[in-house]
Protein backbone atom coordinates (compact mmCIF):
# COMPACT_ATOMS: atom_id res chain seq x y z
CA UNK A 1 0.00 0.00 0.00
CA UNK A 2 1.39 3.39 -0.95
CA UNK A 3 1.60 5.89 1.86
CA UNK A 4 -0.51 8.40 -0.02
CA UNK A 5 -3.37 5.92 -0.26
CA UNK A 6 -3.78 5.84 3.50
CA UNK A 7 -6.37 8.22 4.86
CA UNK A 8 -4.28 9.77 7.63
CA UNK A 9 -7.19 11.74 8.97
CA UNK A 10 -9.66 8.86 9.22
CA UNK A 11 -9.67 8.92 13.00
CA UNK A 12 -9.66 12.70 13.17
CA UNK A 13 -13.39 12.48 12.66
CA UNK A 14 -15.29 12.11 15.94
CA UNK A 15 -17.70 9.64 14.31
CA UNK A 16 -14.96 7.17 13.36
CA UNK A 17 -12.91 7.80 16.49
CA UNK A 18 -15.82 7.10 18.84
CA UNK A 19 -15.79 3.26 18.46
CA UNK A 20 -11.96 3.18 18.41
CA UNK A 21 -11.90 5.14 21.68
CA UNK A 22 -14.21 2.52 23.18
CA UNK A 23 -11.80 -0.29 22.24
CA UNK A 24 -8.78 1.68 23.44
CA UNK A 25 -10.46 2.44 26.76
CA UNK A 26 -11.23 -1.24 27.30
CA UNK A 27 -7.77 -2.53 26.38
CA UNK A 28 -5.82 0.05 28.35
CA UNK A 29 -8.02 -0.52 31.40
CA UNK A 30 -7.43 -4.28 31.06
CA UNK A 31 -3.66 -3.62 30.90
CA UNK A 32 -3.63 -1.12 33.77
CA UNK A 33 -5.26 -3.37 36.37
CA UNK A 34 -2.68 -6.24 36.39
CA UNK A 35 0.18 -3.74 36.14
CA UNK A 36 -1.12 -1.84 39.17
CA UNK A 37 -1.71 -5.11 41.06
CA UNK A 38 1.82 -6.35 40.30
CA UNK A 39 3.35 -2.96 41.09
CA UNK A 40 1.51 -2.65 44.40
CA UNK A 41 2.36 -6.22 45.37
CA UNK A 42 6.08 -5.70 44.60
CA UNK A 43 6.10 -2.28 46.24
CA UNK A 44 4.07 -2.96 49.37
CA UNK A 45 4.88 -6.64 50.06
CA UNK A 46 8.07 -7.75 48.34
CA UNK A 47 10.24 -4.62 48.51
CA UNK A 48 12.35 -4.46 51.70
CA UNK A 49 11.76 -1.87 54.41
CA UNK A 50 14.02 1.15 53.98
CA UNK A 51 16.81 1.41 56.54
CA UNK A 52 16.31 5.13 57.23
CA UNK A 53 12.69 5.85 56.41
CA UNK A 54 11.00 2.62 57.47
CA UNK A 55 7.80 1.72 55.69
CA UNK A 56 6.83 5.35 55.09
CA UNK A 57 8.92 5.43 51.90
CA UNK A 58 6.47 3.02 50.23
CA UNK A 59 4.27 5.95 49.32
CA UNK A 60 6.72 6.74 46.50
CA UNK A 61 5.14 3.94 44.49
CA UNK A 62 2.09 6.18 44.23
CA UNK A 63 3.80 9.55 44.57
CA UNK A 64 6.47 9.36 41.88
CA UNK A 65 4.26 7.93 39.09
CA UNK A 66 1.59 10.53 39.91
CA UNK A 67 4.13 13.36 39.77
CA UNK A 68 5.54 12.12 36.47
CA UNK A 69 2.09 11.73 34.97
CA UNK A 70 0.99 15.18 36.12
CA UNK A 71 3.77 16.81 34.10
CA UNK A 72 3.58 14.38 31.18
CA UNK A 73 -0.18 14.85 30.78
CA UNK A 74 0.25 18.63 30.68
CA UNK A 75 2.72 18.23 27.81
CA UNK A 76 0.39 15.86 25.95
CA UNK A 77 -2.51 18.24 26.55
CA UNK A 78 -0.49 21.16 25.20
CA UNK A 79 0.45 19.09 22.15
CA UNK A 80 -3.23 18.34 21.45
CA UNK A 81 -3.97 22.04 21.90
CA UNK A 82 -1.28 22.95 19.37
CA UNK A 83 -2.78 20.44 16.92
CA UNK A 84 -6.26 21.80 17.48
CA UNK A 85 -5.11 25.37 16.81
CA UNK A 86 -3.02 24.60 13.73
CA UNK A 87 -5.26 22.01 12.07
CA UNK A 88 -8.47 23.45 13.50
CA UNK A 89 -9.46 19.88 14.41
CA UNK A 90 -12.34 19.42 16.81
CA UNK A 91 -11.20 16.04 18.05
CA UNK A 92 -7.79 17.35 19.15
CA UNK A 93 -9.49 19.95 21.33
CA UNK A 94 -11.77 17.27 22.75
CA UNK A 95 -8.72 15.15 23.62
CA UNK A 96 -7.15 18.08 25.45
CA UNK A 97 -10.41 18.69 27.29
CA UNK A 98 -10.60 15.01 28.25
CA UNK A 99 -7.03 14.95 29.59
CA UNK A 100 -7.19 18.01 31.83
CA UNK A 101 -9.16 16.54 34.78
CA UNK A 102 -6.92 13.44 34.87
CA UNK A 103 -3.83 15.64 34.86
CA UNK A 104 -5.23 17.75 37.67
CA UNK A 105 -6.10 14.59 39.61
CA UNK A 106 -2.55 13.26 39.35
CA UNK A 107 -1.21 16.66 40.44
CA UNK A 108 -3.41 16.58 43.53
CA UNK A 109 -2.35 12.98 44.27
CA UNK A 110 1.31 13.93 43.89
CA UNK A 111 0.92 16.89 46.26
CA UNK A 112 -1.17 14.95 48.76
CA UNK A 113 1.08 11.90 48.93
CA UNK A 114 4.08 14.22 49.01
CA UNK A 115 2.67 15.89 52.11
CA UNK A 116 1.97 12.52 53.75
CA UNK A 117 5.50 11.40 52.97
CA UNK A 118 7.06 14.68 54.03
CA UNK A 119 5.67 14.42 57.55
CA UNK A 120 7.68 11.31 58.60
CA UNK A 121 10.63 11.96 56.27
CA UNK A 122 11.23 15.70 56.79
CA UNK A 123 9.04 16.36 59.82
CA UNK A 124 6.72 18.71 57.95
CA UNK A 125 3.75 18.37 55.64
CA UNK A 126 4.79 21.24 53.45
CA UNK A 127 8.09 22.89 52.65
CA UNK A 128 8.57 25.50 49.94
CA UNK A 129 10.77 23.08 48.09
CA UNK A 130 11.30 23.84 44.40
CA UNK A 131 9.53 20.73 43.20
CA UNK A 132 6.55 21.08 45.51
CA UNK A 133 6.12 24.74 44.66
CA UNK A 134 6.24 24.17 40.92
CA UNK A 135 3.88 21.22 41.26
CA UNK A 136 1.45 23.50 43.10
CA UNK A 137 1.71 26.08 40.32
CA UNK A 138 1.13 23.29 37.79
CA UNK A 139 -2.11 22.52 39.63
CA UNK A 140 -3.12 26.19 39.30
CA UNK A 141 -2.40 26.00 35.56
CA UNK A 142 -4.65 22.93 35.22
CA UNK A 143 -7.41 24.60 37.24
CA UNK A 144 -7.09 27.80 35.20
CA UNK A 145 -7.39 25.79 31.98
CA UNK A 146 -10.52 24.01 33.20
CA UNK A 147 -12.04 27.21 34.63
CA UNK A 148 -11.54 29.05 31.34
CA UNK A 149 -13.19 26.18 29.44
CA UNK A 150 -16.15 26.22 31.81
CA UNK A 151 -16.57 29.99 31.60
CA UNK A 152 -17.05 29.95 27.81
CA UNK A 153 -20.40 28.64 26.63
CA UNK A 154 -19.61 28.28 22.98
CA UNK A 155 -17.55 25.06 22.55
CA UNK A 156 -15.43 26.19 19.60
CA UNK A 157 -14.40 29.41 21.31
CA UNK A 158 -13.69 27.43 24.48
CA UNK A 159 -11.49 25.04 22.45
CA UNK A 160 -9.38 27.77 20.96
CA UNK A 161 -9.14 30.08 23.96
CA UNK A 162 -8.13 27.28 26.32
CA UNK A 163 -5.65 26.01 23.69
CA UNK A 164 -3.91 29.40 23.68
CA UNK A 165 -3.80 29.33 27.48
CA UNK A 166 -2.41 25.78 27.59
CA UNK A 167 0.35 26.68 25.13
CA UNK A 168 1.32 29.83 27.04
CA UNK A 169 1.39 27.67 30.18
CA UNK A 170 3.55 25.03 28.49
CA UNK A 171 6.12 27.68 27.55
CA UNK A 172 6.06 28.92 31.13
CA UNK A 173 6.33 25.59 32.95
CA UNK A 174 10.13 25.22 32.51
CA UNK A 175 10.65 28.93 33.30
CA UNK A 176 8.57 28.60 36.46
CA UNK A 177 10.43 25.44 37.46
CA UNK A 178 13.88 26.99 37.08
CA UNK A 179 12.93 30.27 38.72
CA UNK A 180 11.41 28.45 41.70
CA UNK A 181 14.50 26.25 41.93
CA UNK A 182 16.74 29.32 41.86
CA UNK A 183 14.57 31.11 44.44
CA UNK A 184 14.67 28.05 46.65
CA UNK A 185 18.46 27.81 46.68
CA UNK A 186 18.65 31.51 47.51
CA UNK A 187 16.19 31.47 50.37
CA UNK A 188 16.84 28.18 52.10
CA UNK A 189 20.01 26.51 53.09
CA UNK A 190 20.60 22.83 52.50
CA UNK A 191 17.37 21.17 53.52
CA UNK A 192 16.67 17.58 52.64
CA UNK A 193 17.45 17.14 48.99
CA UNK A 194 15.42 14.77 46.91
CA UNK A 195 17.98 14.70 44.14
CA UNK A 196 20.64 13.17 46.37
CA UNK A 197 18.42 10.24 47.30
CA UNK A 198 20.27 7.00 48.01
CA UNK A 199 20.56 4.49 45.21
CA UNK A 200 17.36 2.60 44.82
CA UNK A 201 17.19 -1.16 45.00
CA UNK A 202 16.28 -2.70 41.68
CA UNK A 203 13.10 -4.28 43.09
CA UNK A 204 11.86 -0.83 44.08
CA UNK A 205 12.68 0.51 40.66
CA UNK A 206 10.75 -2.35 39.03
CA UNK A 207 7.74 -1.68 41.24
CA UNK A 208 7.89 2.03 40.46
CA UNK A 209 8.10 1.41 36.70
CA UNK A 210 5.15 -0.99 36.89
CA UNK A 211 3.13 1.62 38.76
CA UNK A 212 4.15 4.29 36.24
CA UNK A 213 2.88 2.20 33.34
CA UNK A 214 -0.28 1.40 35.30
CA UNK A 215 -0.86 5.13 35.88
CA UNK A 216 -0.13 5.87 32.23
CA UNK A 217 -2.55 3.25 30.91
CA UNK A 218 -5.16 4.30 33.46
CA UNK A 219 -4.83 7.88 32.22
CA UNK A 220 -5.31 6.75 28.61
CA UNK A 221 -8.32 4.59 29.49
CA UNK A 222 -10.01 7.33 31.52
CA UNK A 223 -9.28 9.97 28.88
CA UNK A 224 -10.85 7.71 26.25
CA UNK A 225 -13.97 7.19 28.32
CA UNK A 226 -14.18 10.93 28.93
CA UNK A 227 -13.58 11.82 25.28
CA UNK A 228 -16.42 9.49 24.29
CA UNK A 229 -18.74 11.37 26.61
CA UNK A 230 -17.52 14.70 25.24
CA UNK A 231 -17.99 13.51 21.64
CA UNK A 232 -21.54 12.35 22.35
CA UNK A 233 -22.40 15.58 24.12
CA UNK A 234 -21.03 17.85 21.41
CA UNK A 235 -22.13 15.79 18.40
CA UNK A 236 -25.58 15.01 19.79
CA UNK A 237 -27.25 16.83 16.91
CA UNK A 238 -25.54 14.72 14.22
CA UNK A 239 -27.35 11.76 12.72
CA UNK A 240 -24.77 9.13 13.75
CA UNK A 241 -24.80 10.22 17.39
CA UNK A 242 -28.60 10.35 17.33
CA UNK A 243 -28.74 6.83 15.89
CA UNK A 244 -26.33 5.65 18.59
CA UNK A 245 -28.41 7.21 21.32
CA UNK A 246 -31.56 5.74 19.78
CA UNK A 247 -30.01 2.27 19.69
CA UNK A 248 -28.99 2.55 23.31
CA UNK A 249 -32.41 3.69 24.39
CA UNK B 1 -10.64 45.50 -14.77
CA UNK B 2 -11.29 48.77 -13.07
CA UNK B 3 -8.51 50.84 -11.56
CA UNK B 4 -9.77 50.39 -8.01
CA UNK B 5 -10.01 46.59 -8.19
CA UNK B 6 -6.43 46.28 -9.46
CA UNK B 7 -5.02 48.06 -6.45
CA UNK B 8 -3.47 45.84 -3.80
CA UNK B 9 -5.13 45.85 -0.38
CA UNK B 10 -3.89 48.62 1.88
CA UNK B 11 -1.10 47.39 4.10
CA UNK B 12 0.27 49.51 6.91
CA UNK B 13 3.60 49.04 8.63
CA UNK B 14 3.93 47.51 12.08
CA UNK B 15 5.68 50.45 13.74
CA UNK B 16 3.12 53.01 12.65
CA UNK B 17 0.49 50.65 14.07
CA UNK B 18 2.29 50.57 17.41
CA UNK B 19 2.52 54.37 17.38
CA UNK B 20 -1.14 54.83 16.45
CA UNK B 21 -2.46 52.53 19.19
CA UNK B 22 -0.03 54.01 21.71
CA UNK B 23 -1.18 57.58 20.98
CA UNK B 24 -4.85 56.63 21.08
CA UNK B 25 -4.71 54.69 24.34
CA UNK B 26 -2.50 57.26 26.03
CA UNK B 27 -4.93 60.02 25.12
CA UNK B 28 -7.88 57.97 26.41
CA UNK B 29 -6.05 57.14 29.63
CA UNK B 30 -5.04 60.74 30.27
CA UNK B 31 -8.63 61.85 29.89
CA UNK B 32 -9.64 59.72 32.87
CA UNK B 33 -6.82 60.60 35.23
CA UNK B 34 -8.92 59.76 38.27
CA UNK B 35 -8.96 56.11 37.22
CA UNK B 36 -5.18 56.03 37.03
CA UNK B 37 -4.97 57.68 40.44
CA UNK B 38 -7.25 55.05 41.96
CA UNK B 39 -4.98 52.25 40.74
CA UNK B 40 -1.96 53.93 42.27
CA UNK B 41 -3.87 54.45 45.51
CA UNK B 42 -4.77 50.77 45.55
CA UNK B 43 -1.05 49.98 45.47
CA UNK B 44 -0.36 52.39 48.33
CA UNK B 45 -3.23 51.04 50.46
CA UNK B 46 -2.33 47.36 49.97
CA UNK B 47 1.31 48.03 50.86
CA UNK B 48 0.27 50.04 53.94
CA UNK B 49 -1.95 47.22 55.20
CA UNK B 50 0.94 44.79 55.67
CA UNK B 51 2.64 46.51 58.62
CA UNK B 52 -0.78 46.68 60.31
CA UNK B 53 -1.16 42.94 59.78
CA UNK B 54 2.29 41.67 60.74
CA UNK B 55 3.40 44.26 63.28
CA UNK B 56 5.80 47.17 63.19
CA UNK B 57 9.02 45.34 64.05
CA UNK B 58 11.61 47.10 61.81
CA UNK B 59 13.67 43.94 61.22
CA UNK B 60 10.58 42.00 60.15
CA UNK B 61 9.38 44.80 57.87
CA UNK B 62 12.81 45.08 56.26
CA UNK B 63 12.73 41.36 55.52
CA UNK B 64 9.15 41.40 54.25
CA UNK B 65 9.45 44.66 52.28
CA UNK B 66 10.66 43.39 48.89
CA UNK B 67 8.04 40.63 48.74
CA UNK B 68 5.19 42.85 49.91
CA UNK B 69 6.01 45.63 47.45
CA UNK B 70 6.24 43.17 44.59
CA UNK B 71 3.08 41.23 45.43
CA UNK B 72 1.19 44.52 45.69
CA UNK B 73 2.60 45.53 42.30
CA UNK B 74 1.36 42.23 40.85
CA UNK B 75 -2.13 42.83 42.26
CA UNK B 76 -2.22 46.44 41.08
CA UNK B 77 -1.20 45.31 37.60
CA UNK B 78 -3.84 42.58 37.66
CA UNK B 79 -6.51 45.05 38.73
CA UNK B 80 -5.78 47.38 35.83
CA UNK B 81 -5.76 44.66 33.14
CA UNK B 82 -9.46 44.78 32.18
CA UNK B 83 -8.84 48.39 31.04
CA UNK B 84 -6.72 47.04 28.17
CA UNK B 85 -9.50 45.57 26.04
CA UNK B 86 -12.81 45.46 27.93
CA UNK B 87 -14.16 48.92 27.03
CA UNK B 88 -13.08 48.58 23.39
CA UNK B 89 -14.68 45.15 23.27
CA UNK B 90 -17.96 46.36 24.78
CA UNK B 91 -18.50 49.22 22.30
CA UNK B 92 -17.25 47.36 19.24
CA UNK B 93 -14.04 49.38 18.79
CA UNK B 94 -11.94 46.25 19.18
CA UNK B 95 -13.65 44.72 16.17
CA UNK B 96 -12.79 47.77 14.07
CA UNK B 97 -9.22 47.65 15.36
CA UNK B 98 -8.96 44.01 14.31
CA UNK B 99 -10.24 44.90 10.82
CA UNK B 100 -7.82 47.80 10.33
CA UNK B 101 -4.97 47.53 7.82
CA UNK B 102 -2.38 47.59 10.59
CA UNK B 103 -1.15 44.19 11.83
CA UNK B 104 -3.15 43.30 14.94
CA UNK B 105 -0.10 42.28 17.05
CA UNK B 106 1.39 45.73 16.40
CA UNK B 107 -1.77 47.51 17.53
CA UNK B 108 -1.90 45.34 20.62
CA UNK B 109 1.77 46.08 21.33
CA UNK B 110 0.90 49.76 21.24
CA UNK B 111 -2.01 49.24 23.61
CA UNK B 112 0.18 47.24 26.00
CA UNK B 113 2.88 49.92 25.87
CA UNK B 114 0.29 52.57 26.72
CA UNK B 115 -1.01 50.38 29.54
CA UNK B 116 2.49 50.04 30.96
CA UNK B 117 3.24 53.77 30.68
CA UNK B 118 0.07 54.62 32.60
CA UNK B 119 0.24 51.87 35.26
CA UNK B 120 3.71 50.32 35.50
CA UNK B 121 5.77 53.50 35.29
CA UNK B 122 3.88 55.45 38.01
CA UNK B 123 4.02 52.36 40.19
CA UNK B 124 7.79 52.03 39.75
CA UNK B 125 8.20 55.76 40.39
CA UNK B 126 6.18 55.62 43.60
CA UNK B 127 7.71 52.42 44.95
CA UNK B 128 10.93 53.88 46.46
CA UNK B 129 8.78 56.14 48.64
CA UNK B 130 6.78 53.16 49.93
CA UNK B 131 9.96 51.14 50.35
CA UNK B 132 11.20 53.77 52.81
CA UNK B 133 8.26 52.84 55.05
CA UNK B 134 9.67 49.32 55.17
CA UNK B 135 13.12 50.50 56.13
CA UNK B 136 14.74 49.76 52.80
CA UNK B 137 17.33 52.28 51.64
CA UNK B 138 20.16 53.06 49.24
CA UNK B 139 20.91 50.31 46.78
CA UNK B 140 17.74 48.40 47.71
CA UNK B 141 15.58 51.30 46.51
CA UNK B 142 17.51 51.37 43.24
CA UNK B 143 17.13 47.61 42.81
CA UNK B 144 13.41 47.81 43.56
CA UNK B 145 12.73 50.63 41.12
CA UNK B 146 14.94 49.12 38.41
CA UNK B 147 13.27 45.72 38.90
CA UNK B 148 9.82 47.26 38.62
CA UNK B 149 10.81 49.22 35.51
CA UNK B 150 12.03 45.99 33.89
CA UNK B 151 9.34 43.71 35.35
CA UNK B 152 6.08 45.65 35.07
CA UNK B 153 6.11 45.70 31.23
CA UNK B 154 6.35 41.91 31.33
CA UNK B 155 3.36 41.87 33.69
CA UNK B 156 1.38 44.01 31.22
CA UNK B 157 2.44 41.78 28.32
CA UNK B 158 1.51 38.49 30.03
CA UNK B 159 -1.63 40.06 31.45
CA UNK B 160 -2.76 41.14 27.99
CA UNK B 161 -3.03 37.46 27.00
CA UNK B 162 -5.29 36.75 29.96
CA UNK B 163 -7.31 39.93 29.46
CA UNK B 164 -7.95 38.96 25.83
CA UNK B 165 -8.84 35.37 26.70
CA UNK B 166 -11.43 36.42 29.31
CA UNK B 167 -13.12 39.10 27.18
CA UNK B 168 -16.85 39.14 27.77
CA UNK B 169 -16.89 36.17 30.14
CA UNK B 170 -18.82 35.78 33.36
CA UNK B 171 -16.65 36.18 36.46
CA UNK B 172 -13.97 37.56 34.19
CA UNK B 173 -12.03 39.29 36.96
CA UNK B 174 -11.58 36.32 39.28
CA UNK B 175 -10.90 34.05 36.30
CA UNK B 176 -8.25 36.49 35.06
CA UNK B 177 -6.47 36.25 38.43
CA UNK B 178 -6.49 32.45 38.30
CA UNK B 179 -5.12 32.42 34.74
CA UNK B 180 -2.48 35.09 35.07
CA UNK B 181 -1.05 35.05 38.61
CA UNK B 182 0.68 31.64 38.17
CA UNK B 183 2.39 33.04 35.06
CA UNK B 184 3.60 36.03 37.10
CA UNK B 185 5.57 33.79 39.48
CA UNK B 186 8.98 34.07 37.73
CA UNK B 187 8.73 37.88 37.60
CA UNK B 188 7.86 38.00 41.30
CA UNK B 189 10.77 35.73 42.19
CA UNK B 190 13.40 37.64 40.27
CA UNK B 191 11.98 41.08 41.07
CA UNK B 192 11.86 40.46 44.80
CA UNK B 193 15.13 38.55 44.50
CA UNK B 194 16.89 41.62 43.12
CA UNK B 195 15.92 43.68 46.17
CA UNK B 196 16.75 40.80 48.50
CA UNK B 197 20.18 40.42 46.92
CA UNK B 198 21.07 44.06 47.43
CA UNK B 199 19.66 43.87 50.96
CA UNK B 200 22.19 41.20 51.88
CA UNK B 201 24.95 43.12 50.07
CA UNK B 202 25.14 41.22 46.79
CA UNK B 203 24.96 42.68 43.30
CA UNK B 204 21.45 42.63 41.83
CA UNK B 205 22.70 42.58 38.23
CA UNK B 206 21.95 38.91 37.66
CA UNK B 207 18.29 39.12 38.67
CA UNK B 208 17.80 42.33 36.69
CA UNK B 209 19.32 40.66 33.63
CA UNK B 210 16.86 37.78 33.95
CA UNK B 211 13.99 40.29 34.22
CA UNK B 212 15.28 42.00 31.08
CA UNK B 213 15.52 38.66 29.25
CA UNK B 214 11.96 37.78 30.29
CA UNK B 215 10.83 41.17 29.00
CA UNK B 216 12.42 40.54 25.60
CA UNK B 217 10.84 37.10 25.26
CA UNK B 218 7.43 38.38 26.39
CA UNK B 219 7.64 41.44 24.12
CA UNK B 220 7.92 39.11 21.12
CA UNK B 221 5.57 36.31 22.16
CA UNK B 222 2.82 38.01 24.13
CA UNK B 223 1.47 40.38 21.42
CA UNK B 224 1.16 37.40 19.05
CA UNK B 225 -0.67 35.30 21.63
CA UNK B 226 -2.88 38.25 22.62
CA UNK B 227 -3.74 38.91 18.98
CA UNK B 228 -4.75 35.25 18.58
CA UNK B 229 -6.85 35.49 21.74
CA UNK B 230 -8.54 38.72 20.60
CA UNK B 231 -9.45 37.13 17.27
CA UNK B 232 -10.91 34.13 19.12
CA UNK B 233 -12.97 36.44 21.33
CA UNK B 234 -14.26 38.37 18.30
CA UNK B 235 -15.28 35.30 16.32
Amino acid sequence: MRLSSINWFKFASPASFFPLAGHLARWFAVLAVPLAAAGLWLGLVVAPTDAQQGDAYRIIFIHVPAAWMSMFIYLVMAAWCALSLTLNARLSAMMAQALAPTGALFTVIALWTGALWGRPAWGTYWAWDARMTSELILLFLYLGYMALRHAIDEPRRADRASAVLALVGAVNVPIIYFSVKWWNTLHQGATVSLTAAPKMASIMLTAMLLMTFAAWFYAIAVAMVRVRAIILERERRTSWAGALAGAAR
Amino acid sequence: MSEAAAQPPIERGGWSGVAWALRRDLRLALRSKAELGVQLLFYVVVVSLFPLGVGADPMLLRALGPGVLWVAALLASLLSLPRLFAADFADGTLEQIALSPYPLPALISGKILAHWLTTGVPLAALSPLLALQFGLDGSELVALAAGLVLGTPTLSLLGAIGAALTLGLRAGGALLALLILPLYVPILIFGAGAVEASRVGLAAGGELSVLGAALLVAAIGAPLASAAAVRIALD
